[in-house]
Parts: structure tokens; sequence; C-alpha cells
């Protein structure tokens, strides 16, 4: 039998009960999210589950909601199981004031340069990660880029005039 | 009907067979000629130019361009690309530098040797270009100096050899004195080289 969204939904909501929120299906993709806190619980459900088997880690990103006070940075993880073909989207929220979520990395190993990569741009703090540091912009870099208070354009030029480039 | 056949052949002769460069002013006489050595340093040193290409994206590709058949850089005595600093006089940096990168345009830099000249090619070289943004360094004289900037994005064959003719009326009339002078070593000393 194929997996469908509703086995899914179904299989997670028997362990986890109401635990999980914001059950959704764009595109046919299923997405929901969960407390922080719970994040390895659901994914190492997902991994271990025999009829689940969600083993593959397509990828794990960021995004900075500044409007959703308590909850502005996202975690993101997208879940593919290769055997059935089935992707699903598991999504956590952090408070931008203490962006501590739990590492991935024990549970897929391809978590490493990923939330690194979260790190360096979003300023996720992935705890119980091997080595957090930037992978993708300079190391000396003293922010996180992709913050949405950040303006894209590099600060410390003072040859641009605003004037002529719209600034 | 059967299209007339062109055959490279041409009755006009060559009004000069050879072009070489003109010599330097001096007096000559009986087996001897007399110049400024600084002329006929800088005479050899111009047309005799090494570059290295330092090509990171599109400029890169125009660069190909200008080193094949058609432009052919070598007709200025450019002839020899070498991808070794220690060997090379001009640095052309083409194509947009990425902060990550920058420190490794300046030890290409430091690895050539004295007299060296850098030319930046395309908008992205000379100013950043188009992405003014977070990751990309503002123009490579931040961290080197620049003789000669080729604007255009990317610049045309022609352009880049305009540029590169300037490079070569710098090399010819530099003092050989220049690269020891108090001054230089000031420049220098902006961009934190001893």
């Amino acid at each position: 039998m194929a997996l469908t969204n509703e086995i899914i939904r179904q299989k997670l909501t028997e362990k986890f009960g109401d635990q999980l929120l914001g059950w959704e299906e764009p595109y046919g993709m299923l997405t929901f999210t969960s407390d922080k806190d719970m994040n390895l619980k659901v994914l190492q459900f997902l991994f271990d589950e025999p009829t689940l088997g969600f083993r593959f880690l397509t990828d794990l990103c960021g995004v900075h909601y500044p409007d959703n006070e308590g909850k502005e940075l996202a975690v993101v993880y997208h879940l593919h199981n290769l055997k059935e073909n089935v992707r699903i989207r598991y999504k956590v929220f952090t408070d931008i004031k203490k962006p501590d979520v739990f590492s991935a990395y024990a549970l897929y190993s391809a978590a490493n340069w990923m939330e690194r990569e979260t790190y360096d741009f979003y300023g996720v703090n992935f705890v119980g990660h091997p080595n957090l540091k930037r992978i993708l912009n300079v190391d000396d870099m003293e922010y996180f880029p992709m913050r949405k208070e950040f303006p894209l354009e590099d600060q410390k030029r003072t040859d641009k005039d605003d004037e002529m480039f719209g600034r | 009907m059967s299209r007339p056949v062109q055959y490279n052949i041409t009755d006009k002769p060559l009004e000069t067979p050879i072009s070489v460069v003109t010599a330097p002013e001096g007096y000559t006489g009986e087996g001897f000629f007399a110049a400024r050595l600084s002329e006929v340093v800088g005479l050899a040193r111009k047309n005799s130019i090494w570059p290295l290409p330092f090509a990171t994206s599109c400029c890169g590709i125009e660069f190909m361009s200008l080193m094949a058949s058609h432009y052919d850089l070598g007709r200025f005595g450019a002839e020899r690309l070498a991808f070794t600093p220690r060997q090379c006089d001009l640095l052309m940096v083409m194509g947009t530098i990425a902060k990550k990168m920058a420190p490794v345009v300046k030890q290409v830099y430091l690895q050539m040797a004295e007299p060296r000249w850098v030319l930046a090619m395309g908008a992205c070289a000379s100013s950043g270009g188009i992405f003014d943004t977070y990751s990309v360094l503002q123009g490579i004289d931040q961290i080197i100096p620049v003789d000669v900037y080729v604007p255009g994005c990317p610049p045309r064959p022609e352009a880049v050899i305009d540029g590169f003719l300037r490079v070569q009326d710098l090399v010819a009339n530099e003092s050989l004195r220049r690269r020891h002078s108090q001054r230089y070593k000031e420049l220098m000393e902006t961009y934190g080289i001893q």
C-alpha cells in the first residue's frame, strides 16, 4: 500500500497526539510544526518507524519572520522517504533572542553542513552540533546576513552615494 | 550557376611587411646606438608582458576570446599566459571577487615579483558591479593596488585591448626607480604590503 499523507498524519497523531500543529498540504506536500524542544523526538520517530522510514534529509534551512513575535526564526526540515518517494516538511520555530534548537546531526549526518549554513545566515544555535562555525561567509563577519534587519548591501561602503544608488 | 570561388590571394602588396616597434630616441652612428636605459628597458618590458589571468566569471569568457585568434592579444607581446604568479608581470583580475576569494587574490599578487602591474577588468573587479551585497568585495582596489580599470559588463575584447595598451604605456614610461621610491612604499603600506 502506498504511503499517503493520511497514513503519515495518522501515525504521527497516534504517537504525539495534539503536540503536532499546523497541518497543511501545500502542493500536496504534508507540512506540520511542533514545539522546538520536540524536534529530535519527532525526527527520530519519522526515521525509525518502519512504515514511515524518512531516512533522507533533503534540506534543512532557516526562515526569518520578523513580525512573528517570539517565534521569529523557523528551522525547516525537508525529509524524504526514498523507498516510497514521499516527501514531507517539518518546521520548528524559535525565539530570536534565544535561538537554541537541538542539532539533528546524530540522526542525519547530512545535517552537519546544513546546520552550519543555517547558523551562518540566521544565527540559529544548534545545540549538540560538533563544529558550529561559519561555512560560506568570511569568518570575521560580524552579523547574520539573511536576517531581515540587515539590508542586502554592504553597509561599510563610503564611496557609493545614496542619491545615485537608490539606498 | 556555379558560385565564384574566392581565394585568399591578393595582388595588393603589403604596405609594411613586418611590424616592428620603433626604436627609442637616441644617438646613432657607425656601429653604435646610444639611448636612455629606462627607455630601452621600458620598450623591452612593454612588449613582452606576461599576463596572469585570474578569471572568476563571465569576464573570463570574454578574456578567452581576447586570447584566441580573432582578437589575439599575442600581437601585443602578451603571447605567453603563465599560470604561475612568480613569472608574471601583469595580474588581470576578471570577474566578481567574493570576500572569501579576497585573500587568494592578495596572495597571488604578493607572489608576483616586482615590477608588477594589475588590470581590473569589468565592473565587478573594479567596483563590485551589480553585486552590492554582503558577500562580494566592492572592487579589488580594497586589497591590492590597481593600475588600469576596464569598465564594462563584460567589456568587449577591444576594450580590454585598449586597457592593455594603457598598461603598456605605464610600463614603457615607468621610472626605473619608482618601485624603490618612498611614495611607492607608502602606497604599499596602505594595503598592508611590505
